[in-house]
């Protein structure tokens, strides 16, 4: 695409770093429009993110194990606290929470045969389930969100898991949003809702308020289950040292937090951007709480919000966490934002690497739609092929990492094996700035 | 009385004092899976346990002499819970069928999300009464406190004494009958006209809930202007 820089001397233009050109388009199209902008996808700004940490691989003070060679495990159990079933699974990755009314019900199928495959867990959404994800996925975790849509005890019992939603990084005190374009007859019958009416749910539980509310909450799931279920907690990363000091206390099983990268199927824009606290801090501040309560490995934390990469995975297991829940990087695997589509992306104002209006439910990709041509273009097996083998990989690379530090099962890895490359991200993480003994904020104690 | 009756006629008592609850919910859960059992319950001395009599499935009579906690009766299937006392915050949330209804008066969020079923409460009921209800019918044979049938998708709750202010705030396809004063209606909630079919379902429903003393016709009824459906930036001013 032609610039104006191509047809002047670039040297004479100067663009202003306050009025980038995104920020002029936004002014400009909420002048036109009236009202926020409401996307899809996570935080498009910079942050502090797991690349700004590099492992500190074995050599002479410490070895590492052989690759191919020497096992690294992966397995987590979930749900050791006071569950009679606790969830077993093959790898520390699983998928987050995702509607049905978000996704077609092919995507959810995929995800479900993804993860079925490799042996962990996907997780049902604000919409209730849908038979053919229980079909396909061997181990489903079902969220019970503020709106309670399709909410239904025969449901609970045949979950593997509860999740008990409080909130989710991209927008921590928001509530669903789901505009009328993909509400369809089916998404509108399972959620008690008219068809075609732009939906927006609570941001707070219509029955408890409160972590003493909370905690009753958690008692009547567990009895309705009769105390087979891991219930689960997520919140979205915030006051995390404090939320998950309370879930804890409430009586959770295992915490998930979920920091401001984390995806949305449909938010305001602003809220993405300016809600919540990286997902690097939020990790060091839940298990500092799970320390401190001495529930670390007794209480499971999974994060998300930006999980991309078997480093990511690693890093994150490094500082702390059980597992971890990719939500964004499971739709990418799927096709989402793939170059094949790029000539319809264009063709709705978007192109391949940029598409995030998965509010709209046009995607080509058949995914983030309730519209019934584009949604039977995705092939659940071929989705379901390409969960399994994304997700294979990112455990691959997190046990090369985690053999490069010497460890033999990936939650070995320890923030020891960490250092950072920025003041900030050492300051965050609590690990030194690369080559020096600096944890920035600690006060050297340690 | 036939030999069959009284064979079903047997209660079985459960004394909360001696018993702990999870015994409790567990001998009713396995009733679902089962077709001979007690049918009848009467459970004593729940002093305000919470989760009393959640999560049953099977159509059985459950009769809770004294008060309970939170969540009594919660997401019920089929069952018809009594209690012959007050009851606490989400009482019969979630409900799917059946019927749970309470002499005394019900805190919070009575019949929050219900999907199904008949929810009555002889008494008052607290704050939310009916929020975000998906289908469930309540009747109230006295007042409600504010911001009940706040998000009500689907189902009726009718109110025999007075509403609370913000009542039916953000409503979807609910229908509200109270009778007496309304606090004040929340966004998006209207009062509609009363025609003959409404007046013969709130008939039906007074007679399910056994008050057919109460006259249908005394009832205003409100339900959803439907203006806040799709987003409109011009009623920013209504979120």
């Amino acid at each position: 695409m032609a610039t104006p820089l191509d047809s002047h001397d670039p040297w004479s233009l100067r663009e202003s770093y306050l009025f980038d050109r995104a920020i002029i388009a936004e002014i400009q199209r909420a002048a036109r429009e009236g009202i926020y902008d409401i996307r899809g996808f996570g935080a498009k700004r910079h942050l502090p993110h797991f690349d700004d940490l590099l492992f500190l691989g074995a050599s002479i003070s410490r070895y590492p194990l052989e690759g191919y060679r020497e096992r690294c495990a992966t397995d987590v159990t979930l749900g050791t606290r006071f569950a009679r079933k606790p969830l077993e699974l093959k790898i520390p990755v699983t998928i987050a929470g995702m509607s049905f009314g978000a996704l077609s019900a092919p995507a959810k199928e995929a995800l479900g045969r993804g993860a079925s495959e490799v042996g962990t867990s996907t997780t049902t959404g604000d919409g209730g389930m849908t038979p053919e994800e229980r079909e396909h996925s061997t181990l489903l975790v079902y969220q019970l969100l503020p709106s309670r849509y399709g909410m239904n005890p025969d449901d609970l019992r045949q979950a593997d898991a509860i999740e008990v939603v409080v909130g989710q990084g991209a927008k921590p005190g928001g509530g669903g949003m789901l505009l009328g374009h993909k509400i369809s007859d089916r998404v509108a019958a399972m959620r008690d809702l008219p068809k075609g009416i732009d939906q927006r749910s609570a941001s707070r539980h219509p029955d408890w308020t409160g972590p003493d509310d909370l905690e009753i909450k958690i008692g009547e799931l567990r009895e309705i289950t009769d105390w087979q279920k891991p219930i689960f907690v997520k919140v979205g990363a915030t006051r995390t040292y404090y939320d998950v000091g309370l879930a804890v206390k409430a009586g959770a099983d295992v915490i998930v937090v979920d920091g401001m990268q984390g995806g949305t199927a449909a938010t305001q824009d602003v809220f993405i951007e300016h809600v919540g606290i990286p997902t690097l801090p939020a990790v060091r501040l839940a298990v500092d709480a799970l320390l401190e309560l001495d529930m670390h490995r007794k209480v499971q934390l999974i994060v998300s919000g930006g999980i991309r990469t078997g480093a990511d995975v690693a890093k994150a297991l490094a500082l702390g966490a059980d597992a971890v829940s990719i939500g964004t990087a499971a739709l990418i695997a799927m096709g989402d934002n793939s170059p094949e589509h790029d000539e319809e992306y264009r063709k709705i104002g978007s192109s391949a690497g940029f598409y995030d209006d998965w509010q709209a439910g046009r995607d080509p990709a058949g995914i983030s739609t309730q519209d019934y041509e584009l949604a039977a273009r995705f092939d659940p097996e071929l989705g379901g092929r390409r969960i399994a083998n994304y997700l294979r990989v990112l455990t691959l690379e997190a046990q090369t990492l985690a053999r490069a530090c010497g460890k033999s099962h990936v939650h070995n890895l320890e923030p020891e094996d960490l250092v950072a490359l920025t003041v900030e991200a050492a300051a965050m993480a609590r690990v030194p700035l690369a080559g020096t003994s600096w944890i920035p904020g600690s006060n050297g104690a340690r | 009385m036939t030999a069959t009756e009284a064979v079903g006629a047997a209660v079985e008592v459960v004394d909360l004092a001696v018993t702990p609850l999870r015994e409790l919910n567990q001998r009713l859960h396995d009733l679902a899976d089962q077709t001979a059992g007690p049918e009848r319950w009467r459970v004593l001395n729940p002093n305000g346990a919470h989760a009393v009599a959640c999560g049953l499935d099977a159509k059985l009579e459950v009769e809770i002499e004294g008060h309970v906690g939170y969540y009594c009766a919660g997401m019920n299937k089929l069952a018809a819970v009594r209690v012959h006392g007050n009851a606490g915050t989400g009482l019969a949330e979630n409900l799917m069928s059946g019927t749970v209804t309470v002499d005394g008066n019900a805190s919070q969020s009575a019949g929050a999300t219900g999907r199904g079923g008949l929810l009555v409460v002889h008494g008052d009921a607290a704050a939310r009464c009916g929020i975000s209800m998906k289908g469930i019918d309540i009747v109230v044979r006295g007042s409600v406190g504010h911001m009940s049938a706040f998000m009500a998708q689907r189902g009726r709750l009718v109110v025999c004494g007075d509403a609370g202010d913000a009542l039916g705030d953000s409503i979807y396809e609910a229908r509200l009958y109270v009778r007496g004063d309304v606090a004040g209606l929340g966004a998006d909630c209207v009062e509609k006209e009363l025609r003959d079919e409404h007046a013969a379902e709130l008939r039906e429903l007074l007679l399910q809930a056994g008050l057919g003393d109460v006259d249908p016709r005394e009832f205003r009824r409100y339900g959803s202007a439907r203006q806040l459906y799709t987003f409109k930036v011009d009623n920013a001013a209504a979120y």
